[in-house]
């Protein structure tokens, strides 16, 4: 195995070849550290990294920062996620520093959805740079030991720099290039959005493929259950972003209102097989919204456990 | 041009609400163009003025004056021989106005009758849309002649957030996607190239974050041109 960059657990299993499982964790709305452990039970053993939200969809939470070190202490492994909304580039530099020293060695670069979706919606936003820049800076910081001023930092922050892609959000043909200049910047590994029309990821893969940009950067697939229909419907209609095609709400509608939930997971797990085999992809993400204590379940039957310990 | 959009009569109501004698002082720049601080406004913000303050059994005496703009001392000194006639004056021109009085006529009272809110223009009769967010390190021509830092809602420099949608921002249904015109007009042209790599971190000293900022032409001031 070439030298890690950050020695995370979620970049020995990709390095290793493993097709990596990694969830998602949203820390509570106040501090409520006994439910946010009661949610890091169900994926422990289960993920080979929790991606922690940053304020999602711009509602203030409990710190991304914060719940990451938390997660440390609790032998679960954090990808902590930092947006571009909230902090300019001093506060990023600092939180990178704090975070590698409180034990976190995966962090995904984010733009972060805009204030006006959130309960804050008055908010002035930062912006300073941006996701692509963030990916730039994180591996400065970690490869030339410097901060963006060029002044040597005095033990270096150790990352393991994600990104997310959308391959559903206009305009399409960009969203290769744009991928392609997110591992330009450093991307270790990137998570795409939701997946939920095949069609289109397939080639959209095919382009990635063709590109030869998944040999330079791990890519995970992003897996969302759907609860039922009217999640379904809901996505489609008000969730900027996400292509979710009439035939899964169909598919969704087509059972009985008990059984939508298990008609999601199947067809998740159907994404999932077929994501082991596809080219290109290195692993899956999953997002199981609000839905954590159903991913022991769904990695059971997605035949991802146990996960490789290396 | 400065855009700028009228303010609710009850807020001008409530500013002057103890004042029997008023100026509204329209200003023929940007607010001129804008539909919203020339002549015309001020004289029918002055009638609705006057017929809400009847309604309220409370009378009111208003004129109504219009400079050349109030963004030049000379043309904010022409109202010195009559600004002490009234209690307070209710500026028509941008934020640039009222402050440019406040300065000179230090013990007056000015308003500011409307809400001052981009640098645009119209694109329609009646339609204005910001264009320049005065970073004061223009690059529009590295992106397609568009300006993402004004024109994205985040900013991006980069290429468009996952939330573009046929072209829309996710942020308004009525505001384009800059970066979707951006890349449209760059791969049309062949130019995708231009829009890769990393983007220098933009020095914002130039904008508002390196505080207020001035503009000094040596050759003006010494009066060699």
């Amino acid at each position: 195995m070439s030298e890690l960059k950050s020695g995370s657990n979620l970049e020995k299993v990709l390095k290793a070849g493993y097709f990596a499982f990694t969830g998602e964790c949203g820390p509570p709305k106040g501090a409520n550290v006994a439910h946010l452990k009661e949610k890091f039970q169900y994926l422990r053993g289960c993920v080979d990294a929790v991606n922690v939200t940053d304020n999602q969809t711009a509602v203030v939470r409990m710190s991304s920062l914060a719940a990451s070190r938390l997660m440390v202490e609790e032998g679960l492994e954090p990808n902590f996620q930092m947006v571009c909304r909230d902090r300019n580039r001093l506060a990023m530099m600092s939180d990178i520093l704090g975070a590698h020293a409180l034990g976190i060695r995966n962090m995904l670069c984010l733009s972060g959805d805009h204030q006006s979706f959130g309960n804050h919606p008055q908010a002035k936003n930062v912006h300073d740079i941006d996701s692509i820049q963030l990916i730039a800076l994180v591996k400065k910081m970690r490869d030339q030991g410097k901060f963006l001023n060029d002044e040597v930092i005095d033990v270096a922050p150790k990352m393991f720099v994600g990104a997310a892609c959308n391959p559903f959000a206009d305009p399409y043909e960009f969203r290769v290039h744009r991928l392609a200049n997110k591992i330009e910047a450093g991307a270790d590994f990137i998570q795409t959005q939701c997946i939920f029309n095949m069609d289109r990821f397939r080639d959209f893969m095919k382009q990635v493929v063709d590109m030869g940009l998944d040999k330079r950067c791990h890519i995970l697939a992003g897996v969302t259950p759907m609860k039922n229909a009217g999640m379904a419907n809901f996505m489609k209609k008000f969730v900027p972003g996400m292509d979710i095609p009439d035939d899964l709400i169909n598919r969704l509608k087509g059972v009985d209102q008990k059984d939508q939930a298990e008609e999601g997971i199947c067809f998740a797990l159907e994404q999932i097989e077929e994501f082991k085999q596809m080219q290109g992809v290195a692993g899956v993400h999953l997002m199981a919204i609000e839905w954590e204590h159903k991913v022991p379940e769904i990695a059971q039957r997605a035949k991802v456990l146990p996960r490789p310990v290396v | 041009m400065i855009v700028a959009d009228r303010k609710p009569i009850q807020e001008i109501l409530a500013m002057v609400k103890a004042d029997k004698k008023i100026l509204i002082l329209g200003c023929k720049g940007c607010v001129t163009v804008c539909n919203v601080g020339g002549v015309k406004e001020s004289e029918i913000l002055a009638s609705t003025l006057k017929i809400a303050r009847k309604q309220q059994g409370k009378d009111i005496d208003i004129d109504v004056r219009v400079l050349e703009r109030q963004c030049d001392t000379e043309y904010v000194a022409q109202i010195k021989d009559i600004v002490n006639d009234y209690e307070s004056v209710v500026s028509l021109a941008c934020g640039v106005g009222p402050q440019f009085l406040s300065e000179m006529y230090k013990e007056k009272k000015f308003y500011p009758g409307v809400n001052t809110t981009f640098f645009g223009g119209a694109v329609q009769h009646g339609i204005w849309e910001e264009r320049c967010g005065g970073c004061g390190t223009c690059s529009i021509h590295d992106f397609g002649g568009l300006c993402p830092i004004a024109r994205c809602a985040k900013s991006l420099l980069h290429g468009p957030c996952g939330g573009s949608t046929k072209g829309i921002c996710e942020v308004n249904p009525d505001t384009i996607c800059v970066w979707d015109a951006i890349v449209t007009k760059k791969m049309a042209a062949g130019e995708i190239g231009d829009l890769m790599g990393v983007k220098g971190f933009k020095d914002w000293r130039s904008a508002r974050d390196g505080g207020p900022r001035r503009s000094i032409r040596e050759e003006l001031i010494q009066g060699n041109i």
